[in-house]
């Protein structure tokens, strides 16, 4: 098969075109999430998204209806380990490893009480890009210019909020506010990203492109760039490489990341050698 | 004279501790005020609830005429902290980027920054002598670079209130005495008001015009002159002491 017999399949265009989507996405948030050592929070909206999705299995939802589940209890289940890392003297590890735990004890228990639908919950905790609708494109098309719109319009705040919450406080920056919009953004983007790697390799997606990007890049701005390109060749390539050789795309797409950051990793370190001699 | 700051009644608490108790003052436009005080005598604390950084406490604050809970004011202040805290060592900004980030404050959002503010920014680092290091990553700096690039940040608006806690910390003497000679032709050339909070009593005296001494209430506020020629003082420091931070020795 040639690569242009390849993209001429309709799901084959469908998923290149959503898994790009969410590789922008899951770039630019990643780098913010990482610098405010706030990785985790990926994976912890990655298990309550396993719950919200057993839960709408378990009300007979399908495709792209069950956003209508999913969407709302991921956003809330953001704000909810928000207020109680603020409220209840917790740190924000402990608050995502209750709501995390929360999510899959519910997505676990509503599996075992609604039996029949094992295979399709696998799926999203894997990811099958490959089967994306036409519809579960369009919501991913949605809310991807969504939360694009709102990185660019807070990008310069995001920037100094996370350079120093205190100094971005006393530039007028309304800080809780920008808390709230990071952690409701990464929720609706781990919620897309669920169809593409799947629940349990969200959080890699959000935190190695960055992380690779952090390896070599001199500045803020090359930063969100390089994290941009190395998601989407990760991306990209996952899924051409899953298909051509039978494998399961979320998978491929998360090692393919990791190859980029240990060539990151190893890049940097030779720079240093040679700075250093 | 506009008053800048006033403080009224002020009383801080950590936890059950009281960090600071009662504190009444004002600050004009045009004054150079210097905070001194021992060890955990709550001038940071009296910094952090000046800024709205300890959102609990007691008494007054305003800030250019407005109450601080509703001060909207920020792009008329420049704030520089100690020392960067917990500064992420692999942050990837340059110090050009970071220095931009002080011009952030009462623009509309999305805050996009035109090449007037970049003739700013690099107007800054030239007079702070650290053009070079523009493109070099803030992480990789020295303490003492660091903390010019921070003054940079804190300057680059322009602002009409400077606000510096423990600013020269990091800072070799040298480097000091630029530093406070610097801040000191701000105040003197373009009239910003400073409020500078520091453990060199030393060197304050040779430029601040106004002193608060504080251990957690006001034991001093007023002009070095009232304070160098004030019996109660002699009698609290002793001679010698008052007489170092006078530079009478």
């Amino acid at each position: 098969m040639t690569i242009f017999e390849l993209f001429s399949y309709g799901f084959m265009q469908r998923a290149l075109l959503a898994g790009t989507l969410i590789g922008v996405l899951c770039a630019v948030l990643g780098v913010f999430l990482v610098l405010r050592r706030l990785s985790l929070i990926g994976d912890g909206l990655a298990h309550i998204t396993f719950g919200s999705v057993a839960l709408a299995l378990f009300a007979g939802l399908q495709g792209a209806a069950m956003l209508l589940v999913s969407l709302p209890v991921v956003l809330l289940a953001s704000l909810g380990i928000l207020k109680l890392a603020g409220k209840a003297r917790l740190g924000g590890d402990a608050a995502i490893g209750i709501v995390s735990s929360v999510g899959v004890s519910l997505g676990v228990l509503l599996a075992v009480l609604g039996r029949g639908y094992g295979v399709d919950l696998f799926s999203y905790l894997f990811g099958s890009i490959l089967a994306i609708s036409q519809a579960e494109l369009l919501v991913a098309g949605g809310l991807f210019v969504t939360v694009l719109a709102l990185l660019w319009l807070y990008y310069n705040d995001l920037v100094a909020l996370t350079f120093n919450e205190e100094l971005a406080a006393v530039s007028g920056i309304k800080v809780r506010f920008l808390n709230g919009l990071l952690a409701a953004l990464t929720a609706l983007t781990v919620v897309l990203a669920m169809k593409l790697v799947g629940v349990m390799l969200i959080s890699a997606l959000l935190i190695l492109p960055a992380s690779a990007a952090l390896q070599v890049a001199r500045g803020f701005r090359m930063t969100v760039i390089l994290s941009v390109l190395f998601s989407l060749v990760s991306v990209v390539g996952g899924i051409v490489v899953s298909f051509l050789l039978n494998l399961p795309s979320g998978a491929t797409i998360i090692l393919l990341a990791f190859v980029i950051f240990c060539g990151a990793y190893l890049f940097r370190q030779l720079q240093t050698v040679k700075n250093k001699s | 004279m506009q008053e800048l700051i006033r403080v009224e009644q002020l009383t801080c608490c950590h936890g059950a501790v009281e960090a600071l108790s009662e504190i009444s003052f004002s600050v004009a436009a045009g004054d150079y005020l210097g905070i001194v005080g021992p060890n955990g005598s709550g001038k940071s604390t009296l910094v952090r609830a000046l800024l709205g950084l300890m959102p609990a406490y007691q008494g007054q604050i305003s800030l250019f005429g407005q109450s601080r809970d509703c001060f909207s004011g920020w792009e008329r202040l420049g704030y520089l902290p100690q020392n960067l805290g917990p500064l992420n060592p692999a942050f990837p900004a340059t110090v050009f980027e970071v220095v931009q980030l002080g011009l952030l404050a009462g623009k509309a959002l999305p805050k996009r920054l035109c090449r007037h503010d970049r003739k700013q920014v690099q107007d800054m680092l030239e007079l702070l002598g650290i053009d070079h290091l523009q493109r070099r990553m803030i992480g990789e700096l020295s303490g003492g670079q660091q903390q010019r690039v921070m003054l940079a940040r804190a300057l680059v608006n322009n602002p009409e209130l400077l606000i510096m806690d423990e600013p020269t910390a990091a800072l070799d003497p040298e480097i000091r005495d630029r530093f406070y000679e610097l801040v000191a032709q701000m105040n003197k050339d373009k009239g910003t008001t400073v409020l500078l909070v520091t453990h060199d009593t030393g060197t304050i005296g040779q430029y601040a015009s106004r002193m608060l001494y504080l251990d957690k209430k006001v034991l001093f506020f007023g002009s070095f002159d009232e304070f160098c020629h004030s019996p109660e003082m002699s009698a609290f420091f002793g001679e010698h002491s008052q007489h170092l931070i006078c530079h009478r020795h």
